[in-house]
């Protein structure tokens, strides 16, 4: 109990240490909403002053009199319609102030947490699933500023509390202390209230968060879910966890259901005290009836907007835990150093040279022994391994997308490690297994904004076999992919990803098993294509690949076993020298005779 | 997957709910969660209550003010003292009222949308993989999170207290009305603008409301881009392009957000301003009424506060007004689903039920296109004999994997029907279908899951025994014992922990598990290594001697191990038979086919 009363009390500190990390950001917007709430909370008050200078210099006299001058009327108009039209600038100013406070702050944050996600090593992301990562920067940040919204209103009730609190003790001391103990117990209750209810509310919200993960990986998943037919207990997952989240959900409203009216009854219980005070004190002749009415009548009119700083405190857990999810990204450090030399501008073919690289995704089984190899400017290289030995690991080396626990990657003679930050891109390309589209155009998705024409994209296009399907699309190159290319075929993707690579030319050019979806025939297509483009601008090329027809490609194999190159050569000399190797890439074949031979007439013998 | 099912034609689309009414939102809400009608009308008497005893302490503090204190004969004890105990008693009689109420208003509402949010999840599943497609991801996941929160809060702070606050004015207007009619008359006037301007402000905002859920849309996606596709951005160095869609996103969505907000602040400022005409009428009226009739300076000061009485419910209406936006435009998406038909209709247990053991296979005249698309097959007519192992081969955009989706009844066919041991699939239970028949797909996905959970989607509480069995039956109990963790080893969000071949292992694996009469494989060992899915295909071919098995072939080694090979071109079927005698057809399609394969795969 103790520890949790502890723990509260910082939440409220806390939630105002992440308010006045907004204030310093955003100055101006903030004293604008929190000028606009001390107007609103000044005019508030100041309505009372209008009606009793009406009354007492117009109406009382006017209807004592029987006659009034047009320009009392006058008056009252002006007086009244100058504080509504000054309360209403107060309200506009108030709430856009706050609106536009609030959203730039998520602006900012968002900005600052997706350039860390560009900053970040590939080695971090592994590591954070990417819900985590998309809920920091989007739910997580609406929640960390959610208090803005509120917090010029409670800084103009204060404001407010504090005018009502001088007027009602120039009216009698007595009455005011006899009133201001409402304010403290309206504090009181939403300290309370706040007790009960926040541990709820941060379970709710960490529940939200897993609803959602639910529904994002059963629809993401929804092939298999279909297919296998269990849509039954997938809505039972789904819905197990929102009934979990309704309970806590009517929990936390019964406690609210308890607090509201307490809230809303105590100034009106206040008024009651004060009025029973106030008769005493006025048969006394202690004070004035009228002093009585001022005292109740403050008390009435503040006890509405003296709720807004419980609104402000009870966005206090949210923000705070939010605050602390968003910023564990921004404080997330390990960015990956670069260096500052250059490679050479040619048009030749990159040197590439693996030293004893070693990698391990789990230090008790390592993926990369000391890997040693490299690839000779303009020269083919095909790497071959069974499943899960670690080639995209390799690819990702060479990419520097991952950097080895040990060992150098060399290009051009140049460690990886030295060069400037976007060197390697401008010569290196790799084509991953898996494409990645944009949610864009086509032509956007080969170009990813590089400076090239749309002839030189056709021509990506064609070498990569994409040029047809494109073609067919109702708008060519400026068609839209949709989410992640959802539009497109698993082959299409692939052909477009390496579309992408061609069109920039690279100068080494690896290719990650990336046309493992597209029919043989295409495929035969493209690295005919292929090779006569690589060939022409005398790029050096690395396949990961299983099919014969890529592999005769190479000008050399390396073949990749337990995390160590096994075997060199050209393909003939690893057949005949690595039984391994032969036994890998021959599958297809039975007995040393290809299951499909080229003349198809005998293999009606075999195959049978 | 075809090139034709790329067409961004899309079959259904998703309902976005847009046309739906406001009324008609909250009736076909209530439609869809019949909880949030229980007791509604034991909770609307509550309100009334609640909010009556709100009025009440009002005028009692007033009335003890004006005759108990500041009366003629000075402060009356007894007065207010009654006065003192008629507001006390309404005090707890509204905090009862009101915590009774807003207790069952959570308790119903919160059933209510767990229900819907349920019902609504289920309904995507339900949906055509072509309608699921139509929307991003992450928009759908809103529809059943973030949208059905919204509602919740407009149904417990908005819904009930709108109609408690019209009730409010109303009651205010009554009582001004037996003050002077004038005054009252006065009031109304001030306040018609607003109450003119309300259609107004509700259609901006709706529209504005609009352009704000496309924008987070377009951000979500933005924001994910650095996030999955952190590899791409990063080896092709475009990290300041990424950047900088990002911020266009965020601007775009902040501009459309602060548009909004306009609305919304105008139309409450416009209140503040009504109200304070409404004041400086009742004064000037009254005064010029005072000189005409019998009206008091008394009476004017008790009309000035009933204005107060009547301008708080305004305000607190038109704000919940302006809100409403928001949240029926957000429950209009979440039955925007519900209303989307599921086109694949599933007959349930009215449905008939595949008998187990192999399953015999009829296309009848089948024929499918997506809508607004070129056939995709045309009259595709045979017969599968049960246990016999077929396997479909075609280029690219042939129609194949069209194929696939239609015996799985991913799809229904346009033309024709597709017959399972003899019984149309749309007349089949889903149950029983998805029991029988099973598709492994190119793309296995997993679930952010141990392997074993993973592979226990194809059978439910199977053992660790049975799964390993499994295994070792397929040949690939190496591959699982070689794993640090074995069964145990977590694969990661969509399984990326893993390499795309032993993505597939498991997707077969749970395929296996599921142990199906029909099973439909997509390629489904495109990206393991030869020699392993040679060692597979082996495993399967035995697996598969007790059922009818089709699978989609890429490569023609598992075309020449199948028993029969149908080649697909152009969306019909060209040729038919063993791969010995099909291969043999000089000039035809397989040989074609063939010819491109054998140049691939026997060494140059």
């Amino acid at each position: 109990m103790g520890k949790d009363a502890e723990l509260r009390g910082t939440t409220t500190l806390d939630g105002f240490r992440v308010l006045w990390v907004g204030v310093r950001r955003e100055p101006k917007v903030f004293t604008v909403a929190t000028l606009g709430a001390v107007l609103f909370g000044v005019l508030t008050v100041a309505d009372a002053w209008v009606l009793g200078w009406s009354t007492q210099h117009v109406l009382i006299p006017a209807f004592d009199n029987g006659e009034i001058g047009t320009d009392m009327l006058v008056w009252v108009f002006a007086l009244f319609m100058a504080v509504a039209i000054l309360r209403a600038a107060g309200i506009v100013a108030r709430r856009l102030g706050g609106g536009i406070m609030y959203y730039r702050m998520q602006s900012h944050t968002r900005r600052a947490v997706t350039r860390q996600y560009l900053a970040l090593p590939m080695e971090w992301h592994q590591r954070h699933p990417t819900g985590q990562l998309l809920s920091n920067a989007y739910s997580d940040v609406e929640a960390a500023w959610s208090p803005i919204m509120p917090l010029p209103m409670a800084l103009g009730t204060v404001v407010m509390m504090a005018i009502a609190v001088v007027q009602m003790f120039l009216a009698d001391t007595v009455l005011a202390f006899v009133g201001l103990l409402v304010f403290p117990a309206v504090v009181a209750a939403n300290l309370l209230y706040q007790h009960y209810s926040s541990p709820l509310m941060t379970r709710a919200q960490g529940l939200r968060a897993e609803v959602s993960e639910i529904a994002h990986e059963s629809f993401d998943g929804a092939m298999v879910v279909k297919t296998l037919g269990r849509e039954t207990e997938e809505t039972d997952r789904f819905g197990a966890k929102a009934r979990e989240l309704r309970d806590v959900n009517i929990r936390a409203g019964r406690i609210r259901a308890v607090f509201d009216p307490a809230l809303a009854s105590l100034p009106g219980l206040g008024v009651l005290v004060v009025l029973a005070v106030g008769v005493a004190r006025v048969t006394s002749g202690a004070t004035e009836a009228g002093d009585v009415v001022t005292v109740a009548y403050l008390l009435t009119i503040v006890s509405f907007p003296i709720r807004a700083i419980g609104w402000l405190l009870g966005e206090f857990p949210r923000s705070v835990v939010g605050y602390r999810r968003a910023k564990a990204v921004l404080d997330a450090r390990g960015s990956m150093e670069w260096g500052d030399a250059e490679l050479p501008r040619t048009e030749q073919g990159a040197l590439l040279q693996l030293e004893d690289l070693h990698y391990s995704y789990d230090a008790d089984s390592p993926l990369l022994r000391g890997v040693d190899f490299d690839v000779r400017p303009g020269r083919t290289v095909a790497l071959v391994g069974p499943t899960a030995s670690g080639k995209s690991t390799l690819t990702s080396l060479m990419t520097r997308l991952v950097d080895p626990d040990s060992g150098t990657v060399r290009v051009d003679g140049r460690d990886v490690t030295e060069l400037r930050k976007g060197q390697l891109s401008e010569s290196v390309s790799l084509v991953p297994q898996t494409a990645f589209m944009f949610d864009d155009t086509v032509r956007d998705n080969v170009t990813l904004g590089a400076d090239v024409t749309d002839d030189e994209v056709w021509a990506a296009l064609r070498t990569a076999q994409a040029d047809g399907f494109v073609a067919a699309l109702p708008g060519g190159l400026d068609s839209l992919l949709g989410e992640r290319g959802t539009s497109l075929s698993g082959g299409q993707r692939q052909r477009l990803s390496l579309a992408r690579a061609l069109v920039r030319r690279p100068r080494l050019l690896i290719l990650d098993d990336a046309t493992s979806a597209v029919d043989p025939e295409v495929e035969a297509r493209i690295l005919a294509s292929l090779r006569d483009d690589v060939d022409g601008s005398a790029a050096s090329l690395v396949v990961v690949a299983y099919r014969k027809a890529t592999i005769s490609l190479a000008d050399e194999v390396v073949h990749l076993d337990e995390g160590r190159v096994v075997g060199r050569g050209t393909h003939a000399e690893l057949l005949a020298s690595s039984p391994a190797y032969a036994q890998l890439v021959n599958a297809y074949e039975v007995d040393g005779t290809p299951l499909a031979s080229s003349t198809g007439v005998d293999a009606e013998g075999t195959t049978r | 997957m075809s090139a034709t099912t790329s067409e961004p034609t899309s079959g259904t689309k998703m309902d976005s709910g847009e046309e739906i009414g406001a009324l008609a939102t909250i009736r076909l809400g209530m439609l869809y969660s019949p909880e949030l009608r229980e007791g509604l009308g034991w909770t609307l008497v509550l309100a009334v209550i609640a909010s009556c005893g709100q009025i009440v302490v009002p005028i009692a503090v007033q009335q003890t003010l004006d005759k108990g204190l500041d009366g003629p004969g000075g402060p009356r004890f007894d007065y207010v003292a009654w006065m003192g105990v008629l507001a006390a008693f309404a005090i707890v009689v509204t905090s009862v009222a009101s915590y009774a109420m807003t207790s069952r208003l959570f308790t119903t509402s919160e059933h209510g949308l767990a229900t819907l949010r349920t019902k609504a999840f289920r309904h995507v599943h339900d949906l055509p993989l072509l309608t699921q497609n139509t929307e991003r991801r992450g928009a759908l996941v809103s529809r059943v999170t973030s949208d059905v929160d919204q509602v919740s809060q407009f149904l417990v702070f908005g819904g009930l207290i709108f109609i408690v606050s019209i009730g409010q004015m109303l009651v205010a207007t009554v009582l001004m009305l037996v003050y002077s009619w004038e005054l009252a008359a006065v009031v109304w006037l001030c306040f018609a603008p607003l109450f003119l301007s309300i259609r107004w402000f509700q259609k901006k905002l709706s529209a504005a409301y609009t352009v704000v859920r496309q924008q987070v849309g377009v951000l979500l996606g933005a924001i994910s881009e650095p996030v999955v596709g952190a590899a791409v951005v990063r080896t092709y160095g475009v990290e300041d392009r990424t950047q900088r869609r990002i911020d266009t996103a965020i601007q775009d969505w902040q501009d459309a957000y602060t548009h909004a907000q306009t609305y919304t602040v105008t139309s409450f400022s416009l209140g503040g301003l009504s109200a304070g005409l409404a004041n400086a009428g009742v004064i000037i009226v009254g005064i010029l009424l005072g000189f005409t009739s019998d009206m008091t300076p008394g009476r004017v000061l008790a009309f000035a506060f009933l204005v107060t009485l009547f301008v708080g419910p305004v305000q607190m209406g038109t704000q919940i007004l302006t809100d409403a936006q928001n949240a029926i435009a957000s429950w209009r998406r979440v039955l925007g689903i519900l209303e989307t038909p599921a086109d694949l209709v599933d007959p349930g247990a009215d449905g008939e039920t595949l008998p187990r053991g192999p399953i015999d296979v009829r296309f009848d005249h089948v024929g499918f296109a997506y809508p607004a698309g070129p056939p995709v097959l045309r009259d595709i007519d045979l017969t599968i004999e049960a246990g016999t192992r077929v396997a479909i081969v075609g280029e690219t955009g042939s129609g194949k994997s069209t194929f696939a989706k239609l015996l799985t009844r991913l799809m229904d066919p346009t033309e024709g029907s597709v017959l399972l041991d003899g019984i149309d699939v749309r007349r089949i239970d889903a149950r029983s279908l998805r029991r029988s028949v099973v598709l492994v797909p190119q793309e296995g996905f997993l679930f952010d899951d141990t392997i074993a959970a993973n592979v226990r989607y194809g059978r439910l509480g199977a053992s660790e025994d049975e799964i390993r069995a499994s295994a070792l039956e397929l040949g690939i109990d190496d591959w699982l014992s070689g794993l640090p963790r074995g069964l145990h080893t977590p694969v990661g969000q969509r399984g990326e922990s893993l390499s795309a071949g032993e993505r597939q292992l498991v997707a077969l694996l749970r395929a296996h598990l599921a142990d199906p009469d029909l099973l439909v494989l997509d390629e489904a060992t495109s990206a393991v290594d030869p020699a392993l899915e040679m060692q597979i295909g082996r495993a399967l071919e035995r697996l598969m001697q007790s059922r009818t098995s089709v699978t989609i072939a890429h490569r023609l080694s598992t075309a020449e191990s199948a028993d029969e090979v149908i080649v697909v071109d152009k969306g019909r079927v060209v040729q038919r038979g063993p791969h010995a005698e099909l291969v043999t057809q000089a000039g035809s399609v397989y040989s074609g086919l063939h010819a491109s394969w054998t140049a691939q795969h026997s060494h140059a």
